[in-house]
């Protein structure tokens, strides 16, 4: 579908003037945004920025303080039995039932939702789990209880998933494995709401990404025009000695160079032909190539450097 | 499969892969009715031992009667001495034509019935040395009475505190961990009501508590213990689910209260243990002083195991029912109203 129909079609989730406070502290402070269906989005943001809350409220899970939530057109509180069917959730935590192997886990779930569990075992499938339907829920590893907890919030079909921080906990080739999970997932169709600390997962899954701190939404877009948007010069990191920092700036279309540690950073908004002079002078080997990424969005967005 | 039964089967199966939860349900009652089955097997046999000196027609009607184990000692005074010291607790002697008698004075029920039975025996032993036939005749005979058999209240008494403690951990279990590993906000972003859920776990409870009943019985029934049914023992099913129902509720209440499994544990044990003791399940609360017998009143599980042991045992009449069943459904009214005032999806 073209840009201009998605537009025209009423969003899957649409979110206005969000408020919900624990005492003093406005854990989630006026959140609008709307997700497409079919959309990949991403909710990014530090530890307590108030992404689960955010999730909750519009799960149905918990009642906002203030603000309006339409998922399909409805509001999921006071709870909302014909939405939740529509819709899947992993919380936080994985949730499951004691001593149940995988494969009984998902019919369980599947039953909570009065549909078969003939899906069951495609579920497992699709989360790569087969070779452990009979392995018990506490006998698995904690990536694999993550790839369970998804083939849950997947056994009844819903049209749109909500998924928080899939990924946390994962060694790097699990999380990996993950996205792989999560693309194949969203070529069902399925609109998917996810959170992540991951600044470079979120650029590479998803079609938009909220950044949240401390219960706003900082700035909302694709991770690319976010990028654009931030006009950012890209980096060029050389070994020290290699070139000297007098003589890179003597380069065209050099904006800055100088050493910090033992490497020279050049700054250019031009890099094709400073990296063909580099590449003609200095061994390849030396030389690295950081374009700009969601980590310089937040900065700029905060004024400090984001930590997972 | 609906949704009822497939949480049913969870439930039931995750109970019986949980070994804990096995053990405390069957093999930790089973245990009691073992040793109490044992402890108690030969009691009402029982024979009063008597001191006794000197010989003669009286010394052998006595030994006769089986009703005393006979202690010789060659002089009075040293049986008189360990009357005295509470070791026997009473002496006969027989010197010429004098019978003489000394019981300890503490327990007054073997004394009366070692004197009835040495009168007795010294009044028949006058008869026939006088020649005289008795005009009156006593025709006695054993019958087999059932209910003395301490096994008899054993199995019921064990069998009901054994279905009640699994009921309460059962539904407290479930819902403390359910919580605290957010199952129940998983199952509450699920279109399933809550009843659905509570009333499936319930009906797992109800066949679990039925295994229970049946290998407890079958166990006392082995020739061991010689545990006999009654004939109406099938009305005792009723009783046992309404107990089960009774202390399924019991734990909802405990299970929305506590915040941990530790915390469950205690405070289930804190309501089940002295409960069973003011219910009778252990031992009979006849003797009990009167007060005791009051709060006793008040024990649901009391009346479950009076309900079970009415017609398990004691072959009563549909009459019966009335008073557990009017007590027990009262109680899962009041916990259930309780349950739903505190009950609570999240720890938060
Ligand atoms: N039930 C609660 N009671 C009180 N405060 C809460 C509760 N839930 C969350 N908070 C607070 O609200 C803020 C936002 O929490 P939230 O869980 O939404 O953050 P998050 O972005 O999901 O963080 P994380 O990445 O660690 O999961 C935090 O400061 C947290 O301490
Ligand atoms: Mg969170």
């Amino acid at each position: 579908m073209s840009a201009n129909e998605a537009a025209l079609m009423p969003p899957a989730i649409a979110v206005e003037g969000l408020r919900k406070s624990y005492g003093d502290l406005k854990a989630v402070d006026g959140v609008n945004f709307e997700v497409i269906e079919g959309e990949f989005f991403g909710i990014l943001g530090p530890n307590g920025a108030g992404k689960t809350t955010t999730m909750e409220m519009v799960e149905g899970l918990r009642k906002p303080d203030g603000g309006t939530i339409r998922i399909f057109g409805e509001s999921p509180w006071p709870r909302n039995t014909s939405l939740l069917r529509r819709i899947g959730i992993q919380l936080q935590a994985s949730a499951f039932f004691d001593k149940l192997t995988s494969i009984e886990q998902l019919r369980t779930f599947a039953a909570l939702y009065g549909v078969g569990g003939d899906k069951a075992a495609e579920m497992l499938e699709l989360v790569g789990l087969s070779e452990k339907a009979d392995t018990r829920e506490d006998k698995l590893s904690g990536g694999q209880k993550q790839r369970l907890s998804i083939a849950c919030a997947l056994v009844h079909d819903p049209d749109v998933v909500f998924l928080d921080e899939p990924t946390s906990g994962l060694d790097p080739q699990a999380r990996r494995n993950l996205w792989d999970v999560l693309e194949s997932i969203r070529e069902r169709g399925k609109t998917i709401v996810y959170t992540t600390h991951y600044l470079e997962e979120a650029e590479e899954l998803c079609d938009r990404v909220a950044i949240m701190e401390s219960g706003k939404i900082l700035a909302l877009d694709t991770p690319a025009s976010l990028v654009k948007g931030l006009e950012a010069p890209t980096r060029v990191l050389l070994k020290k000695g290699v070139i000297s920092a007098e003589l890179a700036r003597e380069i065209t279309g050099v904006e800055s160079a100088g050493e910090e540690g033992d490497l020279l950073t050049i700054t250019t908004r031009d890099p094709g032909p400073v990296l063909a002079h580099l590449a003609e002078n200095v061994p390849l080997d030396t030389l690295q190539v950081r374009t700009t990424t969601l980590e310089d969005v937040f900065l700029n967005l905060t004024g400090r450097a984001y930590r997972e | 499969m609906s949704a009822f039964t497939s949480l049913s089967s969870a439930a039931l199966k995750g109970f019986f892969r949980d070994k804990v939860a096995l053990f405390f349900s069957f093999a930790f009652p089973l245990m009691f009715i073992v040793i109490f089955g044992l402890l108690f097997a030969d009691q009402g046999a029982e024979q009063i031992e008597i001191g006794v000196t000197g010989d003669g027609p009286v010394i052998q009607a006595l030994e006769s009667t089986g009703a005393f184990d006979l202690t010789e000692f060659d002089t009075f005074q040293e049986g008189f001495a360990q009357v005295r010291d509470g070791e026997l607790p009473a002496v006969v002697a027989v010197e010429g034509s004098t019978v003489t008698l000394r019981f300890a004075a503490s327990d007054q029920t073997a004394a009366a019935t070692v004197r009835g039975i040495v009168e007795g025996v010294v009044n028949d032993v006058n008869l026939r040395s006088a020649g005289v036939e008795p005009q009156f005749q006593v025709r006695a005979q054993q019958v087999e009475d059932s209910s003395l058999k301490p096994i008899q209240f054993i199995v019921p008494g064990m069998m009901s505190w054994g279905v009640a403690l699994g009921a309460v951990f059962g539904s407290a279990f479930t819902l403390v961990s359910w919580r605290k590993k957010q199952v129940l906000r998983r199952i509450r972003s699920a279109p399933i009501g809550i009843f659905t859920v509570l009333g499936s776990r319930l009906v797992a409870t109800m066949m679990i508590g039925i295994v229970q009943a049946i290998v407890f019985i079958g166990v006392g029934t082995l020739p061991l213990f010689g545990l006999q049914l009654a004939g109406r023992w099938w009305l005792a099913i009723p009783v046992l689910l309404l107990g089960i129902i009774a202390f399924f509720a019991v734990g909802l209440v405990i299970g929305a209260f506590c915040k941990t499994e530790e915390a469950t544990s205690g405070v289930a044990n804190a309501v089940i243990v002295p409960m069973a003791f003011l219910s009778g399940v252990f031992f009979p609360l006849d003797g009990a002083p009167g007060w005791m017998q009051t709060i006793s009143d008040f024990m649901p599980l009391k009346h479950m195991n009076e309900g079970v042991s009415a017609f398990l045992v004691n072959n009563q009449g549909p009459e019966a029912l009335v008073m557990p069943s009017v007590v027990l459904a009262g109680f899962t009214v009041l916990m259930l109203a309780i349950a739903a005032k505190v009950f609570n999806w999240e720890s938060s």
